[in-house]
This record gives C-alpha cells, sequence and structure tokens, in this order.
C-alpha cells in the first residue's frame, strides 16, 4: 500500500494534441493520501475512466509521472503496478467456476493453496456467494456477476489501491446501496486505498472521504462532501452536487455587496476588485423563502416528499429554494439570502474574500 | 394474452413451399425414384426394392471412399480450424493493415473451385509448375500424379489455402466482439497469455467457431470440383472423394441406381452427422447456461 501521486500530469488519445482543447486530461497534480476512500465524481466523458486506467497502468499518459510511494511507475505495466480495479459492466471469466474466478487473480500470483481456500471462502462470504461456489459463472444474472468482479478485486490482500470504475451500473437499486454499505465497511477493516468513479453524487457522497470532482478533464475540486456542499470551487461543483444544484446569479460585486440587476445583497465578507463574468452561488437549502428580503415571482412549487423545491425567478434569472416542511408560500414571496452561505464566482471559478 | 387463430398466415409460407419443391424435393424425388428401379431408358422402370442399397452398403468401392472422405475432413479440420484461430489472434486489430488483411484474407475465397483446382494444378506440375519445378529442383521427389501421398499433401495444402481464411475470419470476427475490459481485466489479474486464449477469447469465440467447423465440415465432405481438377481421383483411387465416385458412377458409368442409393445415404450421411453437430452444440449452451 501506497500514496498515489500524479505529477505533471496531463493525457491526450491524440498523437499530436496541439491545443489545450485535444487532451482529455488537462494537466493535473495531486495526490492520494494511502488509505484513503476517494470518490471520482463527474459527468460522463469528463475523463474519469482515462484517469483511472492511467493510475492502473491501462494507459500511459502522454506526460508527467505517477507515482506510487517513491516508485516512478509510469512506465510500468499494471502487473508490476499491484492493482485492483472493477469495470462498468462484469468481466468474468465464463467457463470457469465462481470460486476458480475469485482464486485466479492468486492462483497467476502463485500463492499457497491453503491459503487460497481460505481468502476465497472470506470473500465469498462478504459478497454473499457462498452456496454458489461451485457453478459456473455463465448463466447467472448480471449483478452475480458483478459481485464476482467486485470479490476479484477485493481477494487480494496486499494490492496498492482497489479501482472502481462505476461498478454498481448494472446493479440493482436495493443491493446497490448493500454493496457500497460493504464496500465501505471493507475499507475500514482493511484499509486499502480506494478510488471509486461515479456520476452519481448520492454514490460518491455516501462512499467516499474525499470527492473529487472532475469536470471537461480537469479535477476542479478535491475535497470532503462537505467541501464540496458549502464552498464548491468551481460552479460546476455547485451546480452537480445538490439536488436541485446550487443557484447562480450573474452579479456585480463591489466590496461586500453583490448587485443582481440594481438588487443589492450583503456578502459575508469583502472582495477585492475581480474581472470576467461574475457570479454569486448560493445553495437552494439556504434561501428562504417568507416575506422578508427581496421580491422574487415563484413559478412553480414541486412536492418532493421531505421537503417542497420552490422554483422562482428573481430579477429575471431562475432561482431554486427548499421549503422545509410545514412552511408555505406567501402571496408576496420574498427571499432571503444568509451572506455567510454566499460563495463568489469569477468566470466559473470560487474566488476566496479578501482578507479572509 | 389471446392470440388470434387466423389460418390464412399459411397462405404466406406457399411460395416458399413452392419454390423449394422445385428446387429441391422434386429433384430428390426422382433420385429417389431411380434409387428403388432399374431402367434399361425409354422410360421404363422395374422396381427392385433396396437391392441398390443393400449393394451400395456392401461396396467396397463406397466403404473406401467414405474412408478417404472421412479422413480428408478430419485432417482438413485439424489443420484450418487451428491455423485458423491462430491467424484471427495474430491479425492488427484496427487501422490500415487490419483492413489490408481483411482484403487478403478474403482473397482465396473470392476464387471459383474449378480456377482454384486449375491454379494448383498448373501450380503443382513437375515441368511447368513453380511449385513442382522448386521442389523438383530442390532434390524432393515430388509428382502428384504418381505418388498418392503427393496427390494428398497437394489436394490438402489446396483446401488449406482456399478455405483458411473463412475460419480466421470468423475467429477474427469473434475476437473483435470482446470488450476491452476483459483484457483489461486479465492484465490487473496477472493471467498469462495461455490462460487470456483459454479462458476469455476461446469461450467468446466458441460460437462462431462452432459454425466455422460445421461449414468446413460440409464443404469439406462434399468436395468435387478442386481435387476433381487437379488430380482427377487419382493416382488410381486414391484422392476419389465420395461425390467424385458418385459423379463417375453416375455420368461416366451410368448405374443410375447404384448412384441415387449412394447419393441417398450419402445425404442421410451429412444429415446424420449435421443433427448430430447441431445437437452437441445446442446442449453445450443449456447445459453451460445452467
Amino acid at each position: 500500500m501506497s500514496r498515489i501521486t500524479l505529477s505533471n500530469l496531463a493525457h491526450s488519445y491524440l498523437p499530436n494534441p496541439a491545443s489545450e482543447a485535444d487532451f482529455a486530461l488537462k494537466e493535473m497534480d495531486h495526490v492520494w493520501e494511502d488509505g484513503g476512500a476517494y470518490a471520482l465524481l463527474g459527468a460522463s466523458g469528463c475523463g474519469k475512466t482515462t484517469l483511472l486506467n492511467i493510475i492502473s497502468g491501462l494507459l500511459r499518459p502522454s506526460q508527467g509521472r505517477v507515482l506510487f510511494g517513491d516508485r516512478d511507475v509510469t512506465d510500468a505495466p499494471t502487473t508490476e503496478r499491484n492493482i485492483a480495479q472493477v469495470f462498468q459492466f462484469p468481466v468474468v471469466y465464463d467457463t470457469m467456476t465462481v470460486r476458480d474466478n475469485l482464486a485466479f487473480p492468486l492462483r497467476n500470483r502463485g500463492m499457497d493453496a491453503a491459503y487460497i481456500a481460505r481468502r476465497v471462502d472470506q470473500i465469498a462470504r462478504m459478497i454473499g456467494m457462498e452456496d454458489m461456489l461451485t457453478r459456473k459463472a455463465r448463466g447467472l444474472t448480471a449483478d452475480a456477476k458483478q459481485k464476482i468482479s467486485l470479490g476479484r478485486g477485493m481477494v487480494r490482500e496486499d494490492v496498492n489501491a482497489i479501482l472502481f470504475d462505476e461498478p454498481l451500473t448494472v446493479i440493482d437499486p436495493h443491493m446497490k446501496w448493500e454493496l457500497r454499505t460493504q464496500l465501505k465497511s471493507l475499507h475500514r477493516e482493511f484499509g486499502h486505498t480506494m478510488i471509486y468513479v461515479t456520476h452519481d453524487q448520492t454514490e460518491a457522497l455516501t462512499f467516499a472521504d474525499k470527492v473529487v470532482v472532475m469536470h471537461d478533464g480537469r479535477v476542479v475540486q478535491m475535497g470532503t462532501p462537505e467541501d464540496l456542499f458549502e464552498t464548491p470551487a468551481h460552479t460546476f461543483v455547485g451546480y452537480f452536487i445538490g439536488s436541485p444544484g446550487m443557484n447562480l446569479l450573474d452579479a456585480e460585486i463591489s466590496g461586500s455587496e453583490a448587485s443582481v440587476q440594481g438588487a443589492k445583497i450583503a456578502l459575508g465578507a469583502t472582495y477585492g476588485p475581480m474581472t470576467g463574468r461574475t457570479q454569486i452561488g448560493i445553495r437552494p437549502d439556504y434561501v428562504t423563502i417568507s416575506d422578508e428580503g427581496l421580491p422574487v415571482k415563484v413559478k412553480r412549487v414541486e412536492d418532493v416528499g421531505r421537503h417542497r423545491i420552490v422554483r422562482a425567478e428573481f430579477q429575471g434569472q431562475p432561482l431554486n429554494a427548499i421549503l422545509p416542511e410545514g412552511m408555505s408560500v406567501p402571496a408576496e414571496a420574498r427571499a432571503g439570502f444568509p451572506p455567510a452561505k454566499i460563495n463568489v464566482y469569477a468566470n466559473d471559478w470560487r474566488v476566496a474574500p479578501a482578507g479572509g | 394474452m389471446e392470440k388470434t387463430q387466423n389460418n390464412k398466415a399459411w397462405l404466406l409460407v406457399l411460395p416458399v413451399l413452392v419454390l423449394v419443391a422445385f428446387s429441391a424435393v422434386l429433384p430428390l424425388m426422382t433420385v429417389v425414384n431411380y434409387a428403388f428401379n432399374d431402367t434399361f431408358g425409354n422410360n421404363q422402370f422395374f422396381w427392385t426394392g433396396i437391392e441398390w442399397f443393400d449393394d451400395m452398403i456392401h461396396s467396397e468401392r463406397l466403404r473406401a471412399a467414405l474412408g478417404r472422405q472421412v479422413m480428408f475432413s478430419l485432417i482438413i479440420l485439424a489443420i484450418e480450424v487451428p491455423l485458423g484461430i491462430f491467424i484471427a489472434l495474430n491479425m492488427p486489430k484496427k487501422g490500415f493493415w487490419a483492413s489490408l488483411c481483411l482484403v487478403l484474407m478474403a482473397l482465396p475465397l473470392l476464387i471459383p473451385f474449378n480456377v482454384v483446382g486449375t491454379i494448383w494444378q498448373i501450380f503443382g506440375r513437375v515441368d511447368i509448375g513453380l511449385l513442382g519445378r522448386a521442389l523438383q529442383g530442390m532434390g524432393i521427389d515430388y509428382n502428384y500424379t504418381n505418388d498418392p501421398l503427393d496427390a494428398w499433401i497437394t489436394v490438402i495444402v489446396m483446401d488449406v489455402w482456399h478455405w483458411t481464411s473463412l475460419v480466421a475470419l470468423l475467429a477474427y470476427a469473434g475476437l473483435q466482439s470482446i470488450p476491452q475490459a476483459y483484457y483489461q481485466a486479465a492484465r490487473i489479474d496477472q493471467a498469462t497469455r495461455w490462460s487470456v486464449f483459454r479462458y476469455i477469447e476461446l469461450p467468446k469465440m466458441k460460437g462462431v467457431l462452432l459454425i466455422a467447423i460445421l461449414l468446413r465440415f460440409m464443404d469439406s465432405f462434399m468436395i468435387y470440383t478442386e481435387p476433381f481438377v487437379v488430380t482427377g481421383g487419382g493416382p488410381g483411387n486414391s484422392t476419389t472423394f465420395l461425390s467424385i465416385d458418385l459423379a463417375k458412377m453416375a455420368t461416366g458409368q451410368f448405374d443410375l441406381g447404384p448412384a441415387a442409393a449412394f447419393s441417398i445415404m450419402y445425404f442421410l450421411v451429412i444429415l446424420l452427422i449435421s443433427w448430430v453437430f447441431y445437437t452437441v452444440m445446442t446442449n453445450l449452451d443449456r447445459e453451460e447456461a445452467r
């Protein structure tokens, strides 16, 4: 087990990338701590799988280095990296029994038979397939096959990291939750570094200690679920995390005040001058709808069970707010913006307040 | 769900029925007619019952031809299937070279049977053929017109040259349909090249390979034109396969009765073997799916 360092890393699938747009993965420097549970979150096609394949060695980056601990493994083949990876679609060896499937990675490494038998039983218990061990893998359901893939990923105890590439896509919803919980408890038990790729924020936020949000080939933020929620570093993070996503309003910022088409909103801090497109962002969870604050035009109210979502318009821009249970929307609705919960963005990137 | 009963739908089958009747069933009935009768021409027939069949079953000549036929089919399957798989495994997976390989592989398949025969007939000749002359020049005593072994080798090499492509192309198609993730998983599991072949490629190719084996079996079991053009069934009877023998009997000696009985048995043998194949294939599928 070791820390994974990505240094100056970038990748393009084209032989001679000319501009930044040719890179599937833009230059990045990141350190993945040993034993961390990371989720790699982003929309489809943002470079998640590319990054994963670079870490596992299935792909050689066009520039930069990959380090495991202090060892440079950029040119080391997958087999030398001692990594386990679980793919989006189940990969099982059809003609082998479930037992042989689970034992395969251990046998290939020449482990001793008694150990293999013990370890396979242990893993089978974990994925709940003890009574299927003697069956051929072919003809099992997709989620049983994916459980085998997961089991094969976890069967080796000495791996540097286990990478999961959207492993629960084909699994039933209730099974998803169960498997995720199991992965989580496995992580606590064995302390492997786990990197979990997904485009599902719930999956990412429940699985990981640290969530890495990717957008357009870039890591836009690496932080705890709380960081992502409270202080999204990029408008994409604000918009991607949370349901509905963060409200982003075009505004002019001067000092500690934002002006949204003339409507003044107090900010929790003072900001220096900035250029480009400036926006303020506030979570719908923090916008209050009552008879105090600035006037908004309520378009409709959606009841989603635990709470209601107010879809409104503020100074010609859409604004969502979450209305706690039991509250009602006044006829002359007004919105409140708690200053401490407002983030400021210039050209999509978060601006830190001047002088803290 | 309630099914609608509408027997008019049977009419839709009628055109096919008529076509098949004219192209296959009626001609076959003529053969059946010849097989149970004797004739001296003038459309006069004498009922012989199963006499021709009895003759043919006990005929040494037919048994020998059947033996050669089975031997031939087994040998070319044993060569073409592994060779085809080997070629498919080593063909480039994409890009210009992949297209080029595909075209080159397809070429022999496009050549008409009798042309293939003629090509090899000339190629192997010791007086003017490149192969024959070259072998002679190297001091190898090669002559497919005198030596049964040389004739066999020539016919087999010719078939391998003509048809291995088919197996290779089918296997290649099977290989191309394997998702990349399988190879990646195998690399992560540290599988050896042999394991990748044994546990990923072979199982995924099984379907197309069974088709390839079935096609190659049927084609080789009815082979006629190529060996006929090259060796004419000789030297002696050494390369006289079933259909060559049948044609000799029917159109050479005009023994229509025995030839008809022979061809019906020939047909039944092919039907039987194909049925066995089919049953084994479907049973294998079902067993593994369980």
